[in-house]
């Protein structure tokens, strides 16, 4: 075990996964000599070549363009885009090349080996575009995976799954608490399961479900809550697609009632389909309405981001309608 | 080069403009067979030579036969080579059998001197159970692993910088292959030619990037794709070899694409070549193009037929006879609807591979989504049927 910041769990993942396999072949922006710009590949270079890690040109089209075209080769990219928010250059390869790649061929070529890693998320005074987080975007392309960590020991054993999983994986790194979230993390080699939740606090009277750099909140409002005497079911969703739909449900079974919260805004947020979604599995169950706290549907404000983020106290307040409707 | 320019700083104010730079075509053969004075000819023997003949007469055998049958609705949608023959083929034999190949989608000659079969094409225009893309895509969009040809897909472009990355991949295994990439004058204007041509000079990659300039995108006449001289010299901003070949002009082709895959492979750079050629076809059988060009001009470009060209020289090496190309052409119209016939009778894949090939394994929410299609054609099964009658013997 070893005390790491959620970057520097992020590196020695990165480390780990090129010692273990040759094809595995990070780059980027930055990537390269300099460590990338909050430092998540330092030493790569150094240890692994320049054939193994390099700076690519600025072009998040060619990146993930670029980065399809070594998968379907057999290599294991790993390829970085700077924020969140400058991947939508590369939606097009996202969305019609790398998420059909195996469909289209009939397993003739995949890309499978391809994993995107991207700092997203707000709070970091970054306005529009240094503070986005996407993932609903992506959520609707049947053939990709996502992935977000909440702290180092997670980043590290999903993103060791995310590089190693036969299918392209888009892992979000959630960059406001790249250093403040600092954990044990086990030295050794490990994964975490893709496409399963973790109930972090068992409870009985509600759940409540975030993911990545959220979780802090809901961990906050639900010390809030506890002093009131209400007794949360924490669950991170860690993967959001594919989705694990077993867990939750079992969950709102036993408490009654669901509340979502997510960066991103509410129309269209990913917060919309799980609540359809346990709408339609638990309706008899259901002692309260689905509660949604979520960004609001603006761009990313830079004066006002206090006031826009989903924060603790938006959700304590949720969590105490819901209990008391 | 980096910012510091001035070891070739000048004092007089002078813009350089666009049209300083033109670039040549290189041709080998006139349109009678003959070579052109001077021209060295490419080392290509007889037996390479019939090949890419056969190659070139089965495209235009197979592009006609399968426009009629797409007129008869026999099948959903159709696009022919025709014209583009001596480019698309020209480019495959003087590769070796195992490089790569990432195509648009007009460029099935290379797919047939690969050694494609009537039956896999038809599989696949079909649609049908033995289709290797199990009937997931539009017609034209060949795939063929062991052929090294890598699935088409319709967004124009996006393989430009996939081709890129693939050789990387190949400059890292050490194995003496290259990727070769094929686009469209009007897919050169997308920004994925711009990062793949980038990328691939600057992390020295052995890739050659291909263009069929054809004159039309679609209805977009070329000069209305771009305003400078064609795609060749945008090679040059890159830092990149480039060459313009006569598209119609098989050794022309031939012997640019071995010099440029000997540089792609010995010196691990990149190389652009631009072949100029003629769409003498529509673009697509959704397409008719006498609203946007003259008969004049697309019998100016018939006279310059690549595969009457390359039967001139042919005969006059005295290694093909016209008795044998009337053969020929025979043989291959009867191969193509004796095939066509036989696989059009195959019924579509199974209702299970809607699900298979989105992941490696299909996620528990996908089965489920098919448990519940399968209940309603099992409910409405005369509303669905090619698929209700086998639902049972699973």
């Amino acid at each position: 075990m070893s005390k790491m910041n959620l970057l520097q769990a992020v590196n020695n993942a990165l480390d780990i996964a090129m010692a273990d396999n040759p094809k595995v072949i990070c780059f980027g922006e930055d990537v390269g000599g300099f460590g990338g710009v909050f430092r998540a590949t330092s030493n790569l270079q150094e240890k692994y070549g320049r054939d193994r890690c390099f700076n690519t040109p600025l072009v998040e089209q060619g990146i993930i363009g670029f980065a399809n075209g070594l998968a379907s080769q057999g290599s294991v990219p790993v390829a970085e885009i700077q924020f969140a928010d400058y991947i939508f250059p590369a939606f097009d390869q996202i969305v019609n090349e790398a998420a059909k790649f195996r469909y289209r061929s009939g397993d003739l070529f995949n890309v499978g080996g391809l994993t995107i890693r991207t700092p997203y998320g707000g709070g970091i005074a970054g306005g529009h575009y240094h503070s986005q987080s996407p993932e609903a975007y992506f959520a609707q392309t049947p053939g990709l995976k996502v992935v977000v960590p909440r702290n180092p020991h997670q980043a590290k054993g999903l993103l060791l799954a995310a590089i190693r999983d036969p299918n392209p994986v888009i892992f979000f790194e959630p960059k406001r608490i790249y250093r403040a979230s600092v954990g044990e993390v086990p030295d050794e080699d490990y994964q975490l399961p893709l496409g399963s939740a973790e109930v972090v606090k068992e409870g009985s009277d509600i759940t409540l479900l975030a993911w990545g750099a959220q979780m802090e909140y809901l961990e906050m409002a639900d010390q809030l809550a506890e002093k009131d005497g209400i007794s949360c079911e924490l669950i991170d969703l860690r993967t959001i697609v594919p989705w694990d739909i077993d867990t939750v449900v079992a969950s709102v079974k036993k408490t009654g009632r669901l509340l979502i919260t997510h960066e991103a805004p509410y129309t269209g947020g990913f917060g919309g389909e799980i609540s359809a979604a346990i709408q339609e599995r638990c309706f008899l169950h259901l002692e309260s309405p689905i509660a949604r706290v979520a960004g609001m549907d603006t761009p990313y404000p830079l004066a006002l981001e206090k006031e826009y983020i989903a924060d603790h106290l938006k959700i304590y307040e949720a969590i105490k309608q819901s209990v008391n409707f | 080069m980096t910012a510091d320019t001035k070891n070739r700083a000048i004092h007089s104010l002078r813009f350089i403009r666009g049209d300083e730079l033109q670039i040549p075509t290189y041709k080998v053969l006139k349109q009678d067979g003959t070579p052109y004075k001077g021209a060295k000819l490419p080392d290509l023997d007889k037996h390479t030579a019939l090949r890419i003949y056969k190659a070139m007469v089965r495209t235009r055998v197979l592009d006609e036969r399968m426009l009629a049958a797409q007129r008869q609705g026999r099948l959903s949608f159709y696009m022919q080579s025709t014209g583009e023959e001596a480019t698309t083929v020209g480019f495959a034999a003087a590769l070796d059998d195992e490089d790569m190949i990432m195509a648009q989608y007009r460029e099935q000659g290379a797919l047939v001197y690969r050694g494609f079969t009537l039956e896999e094409f038809m599989n696949q225009l079909f649609s049908n159970e033995r289709d290797y893309g199990k009937g997931r895509q539009m017609p034209i969009h060949y795939g063929s692993s062991k052929l090294h040809y890598m699935t088409i897909s319709s967004p124009l472009a996006t393989q430009i910088p996939q081709a890129t990355g693939y050789a990387y991949g190949q400059k890292l295994a050490g194995d003496g292959k290259c990727t070769v990439t094929v686009f469209g004058e009007g897919a050169a204007s997308e920004g994925d030619f711009h990062a793949a041509l980038n990328m691939a000079s600057v992390l020295k990659v052995p890739v050659i990037f291909l263009c069929r300039n054809n004159g039309y995108a679609i209805s977009t006449p070329s000069n209305e794709q771009f305003a400078a001289d064609g795609i060749a010299p945008r090679a040059l901003g890159y830092g990149m070899h480039t060459i313009r070949v006569d598209g119609n002009d098989i050794l022309a082709v031939y012997a640019a694409t071995v010099e440029a895959r000997r540089i792609a492979v010995e010196e691990n750079e990149p190389v652009l070549i631009e072949a100029m050629s003629y769409r003498l076809a529509a673009h697509s059988s959704s397409d008719d193009p006498s609203g946007y060009r003259s008969k004049k001009e697309e019998e100016n470009w018939a006279s310059k037929d690549p595969l009457s060209r390359m039967k001139q020289w042919l005969l006059l090496q005295e290694w093909w006879s016209e008795d044998e190309d009337k053969q020929l052409y025979d043989i291959d119209r009867r191969d193509v609807l004796a095939t066509l016939k036989e696989c059009e009778k195959h019924p579509i894949p199974k209702l299970e591979e809607m699900i298979t090939d989105v992941y490696d394994v299909p996620p528990p929410l996908l089965k489920e989504q098919l448990e519940q299609l399968k209940e309603h054609i099992r409910k409405y099964p005369e509303a669905y049927p090619k698929t209700a009658g086998r639902l049972d013997n699973e």
